[in-house]
This record gives C-alpha cells, structure tokens and sequence, in this order.
C-alpha cells in the first residue's frame, strides 16, 4: 500500500544521504579538510588556503555531479516508463551521441570549454529532434519504433565518434577520450544543471501518478483517465533535455541513468510518485561520491568519473538482484 | 426508454483496420442496465470495434458518445468515471504488487497530487474479494498465473467502478466456476447499479444467459444486432462460425454444440 508518510520517510533519508556525499566531497581530496573545518568556511568563508579549495574547486564541482547524476537517473527514470522497458537509460535513444559528436567536432576544431559545452548541447538537440521526427513520422509512435529509431541515430553517431577519434592529433585524443568517458573535472558552474535538475523535477512529479499507468501499457494507461499522446511527449521532451544539459556539463557518464533506477526500483518499489525523486537523489548521491574517489583514488590525478560509478554500480546491483525479492516489500 | 441519453451511442459507426472493414454504418445504443455481447469469428474486428467504442482508436467514419458526450469533448479523465475497458491482452514490463495493481484503477478518483486513500483501499480490497483474490495482495504479479491475472484486470476494473463495462473476452483464461461467477458479478452490476456492458464473448451459451441483446460480427463488414433471442439462433450462429452448430436445451437453457 503506498503511502505519502512511507514517501516522506524514504525521501528524507536519501536527502542525508545527499548531504552525507556532499560533505564527503568536500572533506576528501589531495589535501584532506575535516568535517568542523570544512563547516566552519562554509559558514564563515574565511580567507585561507582550504576555503578557497572549498568554496572555489570542490563546492562547485560537487553540486555540479550531484545535479548531473540526478538529471541522469531521472532521465533514466522517465525513459524506462516511456520505453516500458527496463534495459532504457537515458543514451539510447542517441542523446549522447549526438552530443558526443558535437563535443568532438568542438574540440577538434580548438574550441574553448564554452564551445565545446554548446557545440555538445546543440549536437544533443539535433540528435533529439532527429529521433523524434523520425519516429514520429507517419503519427503512430510505438515503443518499438521509438527504440530502434534512437538505437540507430546513437549507432550513427557512435561510428562518427570513432571516426573522429581516429583522425584526431595525438594532442587532442586525451581530452577527447576524458570527454567520451565522463569527466566533471571542467564542471565549475553548477547553477544551470542544478536549475535544470529543479525545472525537470517540478514539471514531472505532478505526473507521477499517470506515468505509473502508462508504465502499465498506453491503451490501459488511456482507458484509466491518462490523456497518453501528451504525456509521452512531455516525458520525452523532458527525459531529453534533462539528459542533454547533463551530458553538455559532464560528458557522457555512463551507467548512472540505467542502474540508479533500478536501484531505487529494487529497493522501493516502482511508484512514480516516490521513484523519481528518489532517483534524482540518489543518482546525484552516486556521482558525487564516485566523483570524489576520482579524484582522491590516486590523487592528485584524476580517473574519469564514468570508470567509477560502474566500478561502484556493478556489486551494488548485483547484491540487491540476488537478494531475496520479497524481503524489501 | 426514448428520451432516456443512452450510456454508450455509435452513430453510423464505420471500423476498420489496414485496409479491412469490420462494420459499416453501425448504430448501436446501449442504456443502462443493458447487457450487449459481441460475436464473432477470431479476427472479425470484435475487439478493434470494442476500442473504438472505448475511445481508443479512432473510427474511419461515424462517431460514439457516451453518456451523451463525444471522448473528445470529455478527456481522458472523465471519460475515465464513466466508462472502463478491459483488454484482452496486457503485458507487465514492471513487477508490482497485486494491490498495488489494482490500486491504479482508483487512478480517475484521485485529485493530482492525491494518494489513495483508507477508502480507496476498501474499495480496492472488496473488488479483490469479489473476484475471490482478497488473499492475495501482496504477491507479485509476475507469479500469478493466467486466470488470477484475468481475474486481477477484473478487480481493477472494479475498482474503478465505471457506469459502462467494454470487456473484451472478460472470461479467458478462466475455469468454469470462475467464468460463470464473473459473468455472474457482471449482470449483478447491469441489474443492481444500472451499468451498461459490453462484452465479447467466443461462448454463444453464455452469452444466450447473461445478455439481453447481441451483435454479431461477420468480418466482412455486415453486422446484425437484435435481442438475444433473435439473435442467438442456429441459423445465424452457424453461418457467423461458418460450422454448423446444433441447439440443446434443457432447464430452459441453451447450448451450442458443433455438429
């Protein structure tokens, strides 16, 4: 029986754990600040060595993965309703892709960050409306259609990537293949994907309640009061976007999207309603955890984030898969 | 009963799909209290015509009102609190509970931000009992077999409690008890709370029992409908299943056999 109270509950808790990871990373690093000290510039904001490590390299980075890994898991969320299928995460309908090479092409032309950030944003929302127009075409919109037409725009763009890759100068490839894996080294302003996170997450949750039934089947979903060609619009204009800004802030980390969901689907049941919340914020949790053993791994260099939340992902999963399916209802 | 609106009306009703047309011209209206049973052979357009009476495809011609009204001009939502649907065939992408699955049947009773409710929960738990799975709400839908799930569709529809029934094939999957008491619970809900149904049936017996009326779909876009009487005859039956039927009666029942 779901309830607002039982909601409530779990949603707090994921909101410490939120805190927890953020305080986490900005205690953790090449030089280690305690938890009072860090407290302490938060509130004070002195003029020191550490605060100017808080406040200026890891506050910023640390709000940046948190609303990254929420945009990500929340698109994941959204995709998997609209695609009702489990395996969706937010690159395969070639959002990624089409950002992928976008970055690309900015980098390899010498573009700064800000090129490469818009040139990466722009290629996402081509991607975008690519699918959508072409699954969209004749006006009936199955899953199947909208899968396949995704799947072969991120194979297209996957195999422009490579081609790049392969052209591009030596000097360039580092950055490239640190930009393919997922990287928040260059994440330095959080304000847009933390109001993107926002935005996202205002626009869906009065929907929750209809996405539970249109991840039941459309006809049923329509038959029960859910006005569905509206909603399956909505959900994949949102999902896109959400998952656009997340790849234009932190390249296309992987593994997030597609695990945190089920996670949080594992472990709470799949009400929309309690799901997508706690999707964001947990997903957001994960990245800013994996993030700060990215960098404190073998400090002071950095690993790609990416290579971390699978590393983390992987047993997490793995332990509530096997585990009894009973015991967490 | 003229001047009465009808619960569910199709004026000059023309269905079809790829290129086929299942009925042409049809005009049908159901009042509440009526029991309508559609027959046909498998792919003669029972269920497409039973969408498009539910609102959810569109005809290539004509149009379907119900309580008055064209589901357009309603929306989904309140077209949601007069009628229900029950598919013939559901998939289940996501595991879920059975009480939670019966739950999003309250769906269209429920403001935007609300929960459902100690009473929702009732009504819920009840429909479960009258479709005999009150114990059964806490296991998984994915471990349930054919008839319970059939049985579960029943409860959700239930709990939403609509004015028009549109089932398609409500008894599949079910054993004789079971079909026979969901039939049952069906023409109590026409009889006790002047509900309108609809509901395709392969067993022409049954449908002599728990309907007052039947339309026959003969897939080549003829369609007949008349009162049960008239309608369930060997004549028409055998020439609908193209096989030749023969009547038995006996406790002032009917059954068709093949010869």
């Amino acid at each position: 029986m779901p309830t607002r109270r039982r909601a409530l509950l779990i949603i707090s808790a994921l909101a410490l754990l939120a805190l927890a990871s953020m305080a986490l990373a900005l205690m953790v690093g090449s030089i280690n600040i305690p938890f009072h000290d860090v407290v302490a510039i938060l509130f004070a904001a002195p003029d020191s060595m550490p605060a100017e490590v808080v406040l200026s390299l890891r506050l910023p980075r640390a709000l940046s993965g948190f609303a990254c890994g929420g945009l990500l898991a929340l698109s994941g969320a959204l995709l998997q309703v609209l695609l009702r299928n489990p395996l969706a995460d937010p690159y395969v309908l070639g959002i990624s892709g089409g950002a992928g090479v976008g970055a690309l092409l900015a980098i390899l032309f010498g573009f700064g960050l800000i090129g490469v950030n818009g040139s990466a944003f722009l290629g996402a929302l081509g991607a975008m409306l690519l699918v959508f127009g072409l699954a969209h075409g004749d006006g009936s919109w199955t899953q199947t259609r909208l899968l396949l037409t995704g799947v072969i725009v991120a194979a297209g763009c996957g195999a422009a990537v490579a081609l790049m890759l392969s052209i591009a100068p030596d000097d360039k490839l580092r950055g490239m293949l640190f930009w393919l894996m997922g990287d928040l080294s260059q994440a330095n302003d959080p304000r847009l994907v933390l109001g993107v996170l926002v935005a996202a997450l205002l626009v869906c949750l009065p929907f929750a309640r209809e996405l539970n039934l249109l991840a039941r089947g459309a006809d049923m979903a329509q038959s029960l009061g859910v006005p569905v060609a509206p909603l399956r619009r909505g959900v994949y204009v949102v999902a896109s976007l959400a998952t656009a800004a997340a790849v234009t802030q932190a390249g296309a980390i992987g593994f997030v999207g597609l695990i945190v969901p089920h996670l949080v689907r594992l472990a709470v049941g799949n009400d929309q309603r309690l799901l997508l919340a706690a999707s964001a914020l947990a997903g957001g949790s994960l990245l800013v955890i994996a993030d700060t053993l990215a960098r404190a791994i073998i400090a002071p260099q950095q690993l790609p984030v990416g290579v971390l939340t699978a590393l983390i992902g992987v047993p997490v999963f793995l332990f509530l898969l096997t585990r009894d399916p009973q015991a967490g209802r | 009963m003229t001047g009465q609106i009808p619960l569910l009306e199709a004026r000059r009703l023309t269905v079809g799909i790829g290129g086929k047309t299942f009925c042409r011209d049809l005009d049908l209206a159901l009042q509440g209290g009526e029991r309508l049973a559609i027959l046909g052979r498998n792919g003669a357009g029972k269920s497409t015509l039973l969408s498009v009476l539910a609102g959810l495809r569109a005809p290539q011609s004509g149009e379907v009102l119900i309580d008055g009204a064209s589901y357009a001009a309603l929306g989904a939502r309140r077209s949601a609190l007069i009628r229900g649907w029950l598919p013939q065939v559901r998939g289940d992408a996501f595991a879920s509970t059975v009480l939670e699955t019966a739950l999003v049947g309250r769906h269209p009773h429920l403001a935007r931000w609300g929960w459902e409710s100690a009473n929702d929960a009732k009504i819920v738990r009840d429909a479960l009992a009258a479709v005999d799975l009150a114990d059964f709400e806490e296991r998984d839908i994915q471990t349930l077999s054919g008839g319970e799930r059939q049985r579960l569709a029943i409860a959700t529809l239930l709990a939403q409690a609509p004015r028009l029934f549109l089932l398609d094939e409500p008894i599949a999957h079910l054993d004789l008890k079971h079909q026979i008491a969901m039939l049952d619970l069906f023409a109590g809900a026409a009889r006790d709370c002047g509900a309108g149904v609809a509901m395709v049936l392969h067993e022409p017996a049954l449908a002599w029992r728990f309907c007052d009326r039947a339309l026959l779909i003969y897939g080549d876009g003829r369609c007949e409908i008349g009162s049960a009487a008239e309608m369930l005859t060997v004549e028409r039956l055998s020439a609908l299943y193209q096989y030749p039927l023969q009547a038995l009666e006996s406790n002032g029942r009917v059954s068709f056999i093949p010869r």
